[in-house]
């Protein structure tokens, strides 16, 4: 368990427990359940009434425009995380200082786009 | 003196599966635990026992629970997709319980004759793993909402999505002025860079825009949206029963577990004691086994904080609270990383004298009055005919709708009036008549 790739294999021996733990009680609930489906149990719950048309409906994602938003600041915090180890170390200085306020100053008027152009609010 | 990562590096396969048992079965007793006071507490704050029936104080309750879902019928919808059906519960558990990985739960200790750490592993990107692990957890949301086939649990997993990608921006910003102070990553470095102060008052808007992602992060109340009981049924879960049901609990406790178990460890110093422990007889009550209790009083402080908050506030409506989250939380992180990561610099420099720090604090200012001033106004309704509701165009009709004043009834005039006014035009027809006659 040493070496650089030595800790990602203890958190892949947690999957692997995981996985273990959900199939032994997957096993046990299998074993412990009665089975007795009929068709009215297998209706989706629609409130007491029948289900009408399917369940995929087509629905109107509302704020869908917030995940190109969140694009924007995933990509932000994948530069964001290295540089906020570094910055102040000796040998980096003013400039990387700057760099980064110069990215996420863009990144700020992205958000500014957004919220001028009316997204962020319910329509 | 060895490092935490190293002294870890060095522990037998042995030992680390007994800490993986060891973080399995902690995470589990927590959630049956966390079941059981959060109804109580609750309980208490309404005026009623809860429960109280199994066990001493019902501790046993959630227990009883737990084996009664393993016991009753697994019922599927005909139209739900398989597969993905009986892998989103699998999802959303497994990577809370893999989260805990790289949590330090304590320094070193002596454990059956092998000098280690109380931390599974030390990874050098500790909490990016972390959250990588709450951001595959929606995954489970996200798909079983889909693969049930039914109207709910779509609209509350088209909720989890929207939800879940906003906060995680702000807590994600939140962190970064924690690793802005800490310069590293790794968790048991976070904690020994807590030594001279704890984070939550030296990073305190970090602290609370944490502190409010984290409830958005785990769908708790106020922000439960996507199994808001009184509007989606269950949300993701309407469709759910048995163990895949009970899944979804284990998930939802033990990454509260886990989000709580992160903020201490990022903003309370970790398991390190509180002030005035820590300074009795040089620090022994941060050595040993003692951190595991400083650790857990901390997790269970913001447990209760989770609790109390369910009891407390009522349920955002889904526009307030995505504004929250994208006018508020994110704008304010970032300023705040700009803000420390300048100071930390200007500090840092040697040969800057106080004058010129305070020029350069000044110039900031300066910049963020002016940023301020750019932000766009709240649109003032000038129309008159314009009755303000909520504050929002929501399309529901508003809570707060005043009744508009009753138009003032005409009193019902004395007699001799109406019998004048209806006199009037008769006796002008009258007159017409009369003169029509004249002429004619």
């Amino acid at each position: 368990m040493d070496g650089y790739l030595g800790g990602y294999a203890v958190v892949g021996l947690v999957l692997v427990a995981g996985v273990l733990f959900v199939t032994v009680s997957f096993g046990a609930n299998r074993l412990l359940r009665p089975d007795r489906p009929t068709a009215q149990k297998l209706l989706t719950y629609e409130c007491g009434v029948d289900p009408v048309g399917g369940g995929w409906a087509q629905s109107y994602v509302r704020y869908y425009v917030f995940t190109f938003l969140y694009v924007v600041f995933a990509v932000d915090a994948v530069f964001l995380f290295p540089w906020a180890t570094v910055f102040d170390a000796p040998g980096f200085g003013l400039a990387t200082l700057v760099e980064m306020f110069v990215f996420l100053g863009f990144v700020a008027v992205g958000i500014l786009y957004a919220w001028r152009k009316g997204v962020l609010s319910w329509v | 003196m060895k490092t935490t990562a190293e002294l870890i590096a060095d522990d037998p396969l042995w030992l680390s599966i007994i800490k993986v048992v060891a973080i399995f079965a902690f995470g589990v007793v927590m959630t049956l635990f966390m079941i059981w006071l959060e109804r109580r507490v609750v309980g208490r704050m309404q005026h009623r026992p809860g429960p109280n029936r199994v066990g001493p104080f019902g501790l046993l309750q959630s227990l009883a629970d737990g084996l009664k879902l393993a016991f009753k019928e697994d019922i599927r919808p005909v139209v739900a997709d398989k597969w993905v059906y009986f892998l989103a519960p699998i999802i959303s558990a497994i990577p809370a319980f893999l989260a805990f990985s790289v949590i330090p739960f304590g320094p070193d200790v002596t454990m059956f004759g092998h000098h280690t750490a109380l931390q599974l592993v030390d990874l050098p990107v500790g909490v990016l793993v972390i959250l990588a692990c709450s951001s595959l957890g929606v995954y489970g949301i996200v798909l079983s909402g889909w693969a049930s086939g039914s109207p709910y649990p779509l609209l509350g997993s088209l909720r989890s999505a929207a939800q879940v990608i906003s906060y995680e921006i702000a807590m994600g910003l939140s962190i970064v002025g924690v690793i802005l102070r800490s310069h590293s990553l790794s968790t048991s470095d976070i904690v020994n860079a807590q030594e001279g102060g704890w984070y939550f008052w030296l990073l305190p808007v970090s602290f609370v825009v944490y502190a409010i992602s984290m409830v958005g992060e785990t769908n708790r109340a106020p922000f439960d949206l996507p199994e808001a009981e009184s509007e989606l049924v269950g949300g993701f879960h309407t469709e759910y029963s048995s163990l895949k049901f009970a899944l979804f609990f284990l998930a939802e406790y033990v990454n509260m577990v886990v989000v709580s178990a992160l903020a201490t460890t990022l903003f309370l110093g970790g398991w390190r004691a509180p002030w005035p422990l820590s300074a009795i007889d040089g620090g022994v009550l941060n050595t040993g086994w003692w951190p595991i209790l400083w650790f857990v009083g901390k997790t269970f402080f913001f447990l209760f904080v989770f609790v109390w908050l369910r009891g407390t506030l009522p349920r955002l409506r889904y526009d307030q609270f995505m504004r929250l989250g994208w006018k508020v939380l994110v704008p304010v992180s970032l300023v705040w990383i700009v803000l420390i990561a300048a100071s930390n610099a200007l500090w840092n420099t040697p040969g800057v004298t106080t004058g010129q720090r305070l020029i350069f604090f000044g110039v900031g200012i300066v910049v963020l009055l002016v940023f301020a001033l750019l932000l766009p106004d709240k649109r003032v309704a000038d129309d008159e005919e314009f009755v303000p509701v909520t504050g929002s165009g929501y399309p529901l009709p508003p809570l707060d709708l005043s009744v508009p004043k009753s138009p003032p009834r005409r009193r019902l005039p004395a007699a001799p009036e109406p019998a004048e006014r209806e006199m009037e035009p008769a006796a002008v027809a009258a007159a017409d008549k009369e003169t029509g006659d004249g002429s004619l």
